[in-house]
């Protein structure tokens, strides 16, 4: 073990690599060495993570799950050490069409529903759980129209969203779920023509993506944490950093949102497979 | 206008969305309020609540339902909001050539701002991936769109089209054939530049007014290429897959100067010389032309290659290795491939030779050799104006792709 920090981090879209150079910048002008590796989609970056490759993961939900989990098994801890406020809090929509006849969740019974990436917690895992929830299982009570781009990045591209809310407005599918932040994006950018749809339901809200650490907290993971929730917007130097990852500011570390999710995968058997693979083989 | 600034903003959107404009009515609202101060925002648009959401917890503001209302929302601006300037920076001077005039990296906040305006807190960050002024800069860039406007030539009219000719039929062949590769070529050439113009902050304008004259200069030689290729025949020729592999390196390039480099410098600079040779070696008047006409563009390419990757190169001397690891990395990528197809190469054969007599094959054997030197001849200085040495030069140009662009 080195001073250096090394985060994983995934690299969804090119811009990941602008994020992390102008982070290791700051980072290392603020006196802590920093290294980052991305991966290709999130599994192998949480295996990468028990490999011991990587001191920190920058983790989607489903990826904090799993080395949360994968963690819990071989008897270390996982910590959720900080995430963006815009992390926080989140939730997934229903939308149908304007002029459909649905009112209720229970109107999607015998309907297709899209939905984003296998993958996606935001646009698939949470919205198909919270109808899960109301009673509807998907694939059986419903059909599932999965719209699965680059499988592995946990829906981080919108892209399986975009097209999701495209089979809705083109008569293709008679729901689609997605992060209510999309909406908005889509509403602006013609994806989503003004009143095309109405909202049928919320789900309750959730987290999104955390730096994960395993084990002891060591003093350049500490160093990480309280530099990052050092950073001020009012920096002009840190705040092109923060408008690229999208944040106001990081706050400490939370696990209480990830219940749905949690309740989504159990239900789903979605990463069991994969830590108990993880789990046995770094245990 | 608001008379007292203490007292609360209100701004009734009506049922205007928000994302139909009722944000822009929000953030003046933010803006103008008071220090402290809340807005309040009413609407009946469906969506309101959710979008109003959203956006606040983007932006950093918080947001809650007024009380006693389902249609009326109090948004109290977040610490960032206020962090931003009210009034904003100019972004930068008109005049390229005032001192300061240009940002080494203008924040994507800027947008489509014209250089120098005063850009209002609040903009919108529009990302564009090109904003570093020694990726994107060149001191030459407005001279050359300046002359490049002014050397626009209209197909109608320069190409004698009219012209009459007859050639053999092996050698009208030859033709259809060598302008179905350039055709692909050029194509590569405009779609590359296009990319990159869609990138680069517009801050940059003079760059970007210039990569959009070199597309449409590519798009002129599409034209007349595909014209004369259907001159005499009712088809182009052959498409190969090894040509198309090494033009999908190209294309696939993402970054703007290695894509600068291999496309302008290596990739043009070498077919500026193939159309010299084809302007001097045209079996007809209308090849000759086309040739002549698409010259002329192509070193004004490699002009703007080679200008703004030694200023860049100045700024970065260890750029340099970069652009030599690029070559060597597109010549692996490349090694699998059949370079440029027999089709192409004995056409330019036959082109030269001008008929199939021994005595003229053998003459247009010696014209495409001396060709193929020509080209390295010209990588070879084109990489040494960029300063790689003379030996370093000769190797990275003879690893160059052997389909030319």
């Amino acid at each position: 073990m080195t001073d250096t920090l090394v985060l994983g981090a995934v690299a969804y879209d090119a811009k990941v690599v602008t994020i992390w150079d102008g982070f290791k910048e700051y980072l290392e002008r603020c006196g802590l060495p920093f290294d980052y590796v991305l991966f290709s989609n999130y599994e192998r970056q949480v295996e990468a993570h028990f490999e011991g490759a990587i001191d920190a993961a920058w983790n989607s939900p489903l990826a904090w799950l799993q080395a949360e989990r994968i963690a819990a098994a071989i008897g270390r801890p996982a910590r959720a050490i900080a995430m963006r406020d815009t992390d926080c809090d989140l939730t997934s929509i229903v939308l149908v069409p304007a002029a459909s006849s649905v009112a209720s969740l229970e109107g999607l019974r015998g309907t297709r529903v899209a939905v984003g990436a296998a993958d996606s917690p935001q646009a698939t895992l949470i919205p198909l759980g919270h109808l899960a929830a109301a009673g509807l299982e998907p694939g059986s009570d419903f059909e599932v129209l999965t719209f699965d781009r680059l499988p592995g990045k946990h829906g981080d591209h919108i892209g399986g969203e975009r097209d999701a809310v495209r089979a809705l407005v083109r008569g293709e599918a008679d729901a689609a779920c997605l992060i209510d932040a999309n909406h908005l994006l889509f509403s602006r950018d013609g994806t989503l023509p003004a009143g095309a749809a109405r909202v049928l339901s919320r789900t309750p809200a959730y987290d999104h993506c955390n730096f994960t650490v395993l084990g002891a907290m060591t003093p350049p993971a500490e160093r990480f944490r309280d530099l990052l929730l050092g950073m001020r917007y009012a920096d002009p130097e840190v705040r092109p950093l923060l408008d690229l990852e999208g944040l106001k500011e990081w706050r400490p570390g939370r696990t209480s949102g990830y219940a749905a999710l949690a309740g989504a995968v159990d239900r789903f058997g979605t990463i069991d497979a994969f830590v108990a693979r993880v789990a046995a083989r770094c245990g | 206008m608001r008379l007292d600034p203490a007292a609360p903003v209100r701004i009734d959107l009506g049922d205007l969305g928000f994302d139909e404009g009722g944000s822009l009515l929000v953030k003046r609202g933010l803006r103008i309020a008071a220090a402290g101060a809340e807005v309040e925002v009413t609407g009946a648009a469906v969506d309101l609540g959710l979008h109003l959401e959203t956006w606040c917890r983007a932006e950093g503001h918080r947001l809650r339902l007024a009380p006693a209302s389902a249609s009326a929302w109090i948004v109290s601006r977040g610490p960032a909001g206020r962090d931003r300037r009210d009034g904003g920076p100019r972004g930068g001077h008109a005049d390229a050539a005032r001192p300061g005039a240009l940002a080494e990296r203008p924040p994507g906040t800027w947008g489509l701002a014209a250089r120098g305006a005063q850009v209002e807190a609040g903009s919108p960050d529009f990302g564009f991936p090109l904003a570093d002024r020694l990726e994107v800069w060149s001191d030459d860039a407005a001279r050359l769109y300046a002359q490049a406007v002014a050397a626009q030539w209209d197909p109608a009219t320069a190409v004698p089209w009219g012209a009459p000719f007859d050639l053999p039929d092996e050698v009208e062949d030859a033709v259809v054939q060598v302008m179905t590769y350039l055709i692909e070529n050029e194509t590569a050439a405009l779609v590359v530049p296009s990319r990159f113009v869609a990138q680069i902050h517009p801050h940059f304008r003079e760059v970007m007014q210039l990569l959009a004259v070199q597309a449409a200069d590519e798009a002129r030689h599409i034209e007349v290429f595909t014209r004369r290729a259907l001159l005499k025949r009712a088809d182009p020729g052959l498409s190969t897959a090894g040509g198309q592999a090494s033009l999908l390196t190209l294309v696939r390039e993402p970054e703007f100067p290695i894509a600068s480099f291999l496309l302008s410098v290596l990739g043009e600079g070498t077919f500026l010389i193939l159309l010299k040779f084809l302007e001097e070696h045209a079996p007809d008047p209308v090849t000759a032309a086309v040739a002549r006409l698409a010259a002329q563009d192509e070193s004004r390419h490699v002009a703007f290659g080679l200008s703004h990757l030694r200023r860049h190169l100045a700024g970065d001397p260890a750029f340099r290795a970069r652009l030599a690891s690029a070559v060597r990395r597109r010549h692996d990528a490349l090694r699998q491939t059949a370079g440029l197809n027999a089709e192409v190469f004995e056409s330019l054969h036959l082109l030269a030779a001008g008929s199939l007599s021994p005595a003229n094959l053998r003459r247009g054997h010696q014209r495409v050799m001396t060709l193929l030197a020509a080209m390295h001849e010209a990588r070879r200085a084109n990489l040494e104006r960029l300063g790689f040495p003379p030996d370093e030069a000769a190797e990275l140009s003879s690893l160059h792709t052997r389909n030319f662009m």
